[in-house]
């Protein structure tokens, strides 16, 4: 079976449209970064410190009255977030009122005056000191640029430098987009979905390497056309495989949004997210790149 | 048969054998059968606290405090030397965090001091009597190399004594490690009680003797003498649950510390059904207690946790033997942790809770659940998706898919690694990362054979071709699960872990797995036309 035949699309012309495109998302990504750093996007307790527990109880309830059960005792700043499946609750408190390892307890003696008849237990709890967040905020960072060097560094000497800067464009497009979907649907920024950006940006390598290869293989060959049809070619010829290729991790990572339970829930559609615009970019973003800095470098 | 398929076959046999056996303990649950043993693998794979529930901590020993008790200690001991020598001192006292200074009435007697304090400890830093208003003071400071030193060994301590209150706790394959400089990380798998394991590891435990200075005013906001100091006794009403707290003015001095007790346990007071603590003192303890008590008789003696009083008994009579019992008003489970942590000891220096995880075990449980019926939704979509768009080259990815799960959960149990949820997720997308290679090397065989070439060579050219690809595309992923496992913690480094040895497993299954069987077949039978 042939999910695409023998196609003749014009990807790097169309390098206008996509430019913008992508343009547009990685200007968002970059408003996320800003807002990350500053610490003003959602994030989780894991960079900004502070409590987070999931409650499961017995009957329905309304975040209403959990807000209310919280302000009277003094708790005001808190993000409420209901878990549709079986009751569930999840409290989240960016700013420690109490020494770790105290407000959990309180929380659950607050309820159980406050929302009598709804029994519940506290499936997990999560504290962190502040000064663990910074830390954690500044190893991520550098996690992110040494693995970006690193790549840059081994697709430079694989290839030659102007595939690598296509290559580190193109994964720094993935990180941004990633990033951006996440700012932009208000999602929370955690550890999980910095190990999910760290992972598409390896994985969405994958599809810009076998594309960066048949260019090379047919570069070789075909020294004499200009540069705009040896790429496409090699684009279209590849195309299917970037396809299927994409098209497994897809089914896999998909089962694990839809079916891998709450906890992965958001790890899994960072993923999902990433391949997705890992095989545009390889397709529309690493080629057109090369071919500009070659055009460069020729005149 | 072709050249070099029965080793290949033989080491994937071998490899296959092998991850069976590592994982056969997980498979059976850990019930092995009898005839199981000798140099057989029994560990199961293990499950990281988010699957198994469990709490993770981080603490932070407070290392300075640490190096403050040392000098608090050394003041104790000093007053107690120049006492002993009849030479009289104005004041001892803490002039910063790490210098002690004596200040003494006259030269002379200042001289055989600075003289005493070199003898006694040369370790520290003197400095020669400095006259000021009629008083000389000496100063002793602590050096770098020794504070440095005393804090790396409060760690140290914190941790045994940490170990020690775990253990007597009860708590199965506990893990207790140091982190960093001042870091413990605590994980307690499987722990039902968690808010009172955490009470019973974050308490420092000094336990002191102080008498009550009946003569001061014990009201809040009054002056008090400089050698007191104003502690609140907490009293709970065992029928209202109400707290009171009573404030207290207490000699400062500690006449005697937990560090001379021998053991403790929880009794029942016959009388009115109340749980206490009985504690026995060591043979210097039980001297010091039978003289404080003889020459007190009739006064309050405190008996103060963590600067809280916990009862403040009328000393009736001398009591000698060196045993005691502390009353208050706690449970029977509150009574029974302050026994264990007597009995381990007290931390050197106080600890904060500075990272706390618990994961409850049905939520561990609804992990694990879930994250397997993904996989296994996963796997089906890809063995359906690429039988159907590959035919009997698609089953062929299919089998090198399986034996890559195989592995690499062989490979897990085998090196003891530690199976998380984003961990599981790591395997999960490797289903979909494995069937890749093959994808590549699939597409390539196809193209060979638009060219017209024999069904093998097609294949031989299609594994050459694409091996490089592969490498390269492997190798990046390789770059950020290294990255991955260097920086991150606890669940974070399960993923990498995963991932990275998933990715090199795949290389093997991929390359040489898959290729086995096409050798295999186009070696016996004649095939005119693949199945791709």
């Amino acid at each position: 079976m042939e999910l695409i035949g023998k196609t003749k699309i014009d990807f790097i012309g169309l390098r206008k449209i996509s430019f913008v495109i992508s343009g547009i998302i990685a200007f968002v990504g970059l408003i996320a970064i800003v807002q990350i750093t500053r610490g003003a996007a959602n994030m989780g307790i894991d960079f900004s410190g502070g409590t987070a527990l999931q409650i499961k109880f017995d009957k329905p309830f309304t975040t209403d009255e959990i807000r209310k059960a919280l302000a009277d005792n003094g708790i005001k700043e808190v993000d409420l977030q209901e878990i549709k499946e079986g009751n569930k609750l999840l409290i989240k408190m960016r700013k420690s009122t109490g020494p770790v390892g105290k407000i959990a307890e309180t929380i659950e003696q607050d309820f159980k005056k406050a929302i009598p008849g709804n029994n519940f237990i506290i499936e997990s709890t999560t504290e962190i000191g502040p000064s663990i967040g910074d830390k954690l905020r500044k190893d991520t960072l550098v996690a992110i640029a040494i693995s970006l060097l690193c790549i840059t560094l081994y697709i430079a000497w694989r290839f030659d430098f102007k595939f690598g800067i296509g290559a580190t464009v193109a994964t720094l497009h993935d990180v941004l987009a990633i990033l951006a979907v996440f700012f932009v649907m208000n999602k929370e920024v955690n550890l999980l979905l910095i190990t999910a950006v760290l992972t598409v940006a390896g994985y969405s390598l994958t599809d810009t390497v076998v594309v960066f290869d048949r260019i090379r293989e047919n570069l070789k060959k075909n020294s004499k056309d200009p540069l705009t049809k040896v790429f496409n070619a090699s684009i279209n010829e590849v195309l299917s495989r970037t396809i299927v290729t994409s098209l497994t991790v897809f089914m896999a990572a998909g089962s694990l949004w839809l079916l891998g339970g709450e906890v992965i829930h958001d790890f899994a559609f960072a993923l999902v997210v990433g391949v997705l615009v890992g095989t545009y970019s390889s397709i529309f973003v690493a080629s057109p790149v090369v071919v500009i800095l070659e055009n460069r470098a020729k005149k | 048969m072709p050249k070099g398929v029965s080793w290949r076959i033989g080491l994937i046999v071998l490899f296959l054998v092998g991850s069976s056996l590592y994982l056969t303990p997980t498979l059976m649950g850990g019930k092995l059968p009898s005839w199981w043993g000798g140099l057989l693998p029994k560990d199961k794979i293990h499950l990281g606290l988010d699957l198994q529930g469990g709490t993770h901590l981080v603490l932070e020993v407070e290392t300075p405090k640490a190096v403050e008790g040392k000098l608090d200690l050394m003041i104790t001991d000093l007053e107690d030397t120049l006492a002993g020598k009849t030479i009289r001192s104005k004041q001892i006292v803490k002039s910063s965090l790490d210098r002690i200074a004596v200040t003494l009435y006259d030269k002379v007697s200042a001289e055989s001091v600075a003289k005493l304090l070199k003898d006694k400890y040369p370790q520290m830093e003197l400095s020669s009597p400095v006259e000021e208003g009629g008083f000389y003071t000496v100063a002793l400071r602590m050096g770098e190399k020794e504070q440095q030193e005393t804090r790396d060994k409060s760690v140290a301590q914190a941790l045994e004594t940490i170990r020690n209150r775990i253990d007597q706790f009860g708590v199965s394959e506990p893990v207790i490690q140091r982190e960093g400089i001042d870091h413990i990380v605590v994980q307690l798998p499987g722990i039902k009680d968690p808010k009172r394991a955490i009470e019973l590891i974050g308490k420092t435990a000094r336990l002191e003797f102080k008498l009550v200075d009946e003569g001061a005013n014990p009201a809040p906001g009054t002056s008090i003498p400089p050698e007191d100091e104003r502690l609140t006794e907490k009293k709970i009403d065992s029928a209202t649950g109400a707290t009171t707290e009573i404030p207290l003015v207490l000699k400062r001095k500690t006449l005697i510390t937990g560090d001379l007790l021998t053991d403790a346990q929880v009794r029942i007071d016959s009388q009115y059904n109340q749980p206490y603590v009985a504690i026995e003192f060591n043979s210097l303890g039980a001297k010091l207690f039978d003289q404080v008590t003889a020459a007190n008789v009739g006064k309050r003696f405190a008996i103060v946790l963590d600067s809280t009083i916990y009862s403040a008994p009328v000393i009736r009579e001398r009591i000698s033997g060196g045993s005691a019992q502390i009353s208050g008003s706690f449970t029977e489970k509150e009574a029974a942790d302050l026994a264990i942590v007597l009995r381990a000891g007290a931390l050197p220096a106080p600890v904060k809770i500075i990272q706390n995880v618990t994961v409850g075990p049905s939520l561990g449980q609804d992990s694990i659940n879930k994250g397997l019926l993904a996989g296994l939704i996963g796997v089906i979509l890809v063995v359906i998706f690429m039988t159907i768009y590959y035919k009997l080259s698609g089953l062929i990815a299919n089998f090198g898919m399986v034996l890559n799960i195989i592995y690499l959960m062989g490979a897990l149990a085998a090196l003891g690694a530690t199976l998380t949820l984003p961990g599981i997720a790591a395997i999960v997308l490797l289903i979909g990362m494995s069937v890749d290679s093959n994808v590549l090397i699939f597409e390539r065989i196809r193209e060979e054979m638009r060219l017209g070439k024999t069904a093998k060579a097609a294949v031989d050219a299609g594994y050459d071709k694409a091996f490089l690809t592969i490498m390269d595309s492997h190798v990046t992923t390789l770059i950020t699960a290294a990255v991955l496992f260097q920086f991150g913690t606890g669940p974070v480094k399960g993923f990498a872990v995963s991932l990275s040895l998933g990715i090199i497993i795949n290389l093997f299954t991929s390359l040489l797995g898959t290729k086995v069987v096409y050798d295999f077949i186009l070696g016996r039978a004649h095939v005119k036309k693949l199945s791709i």
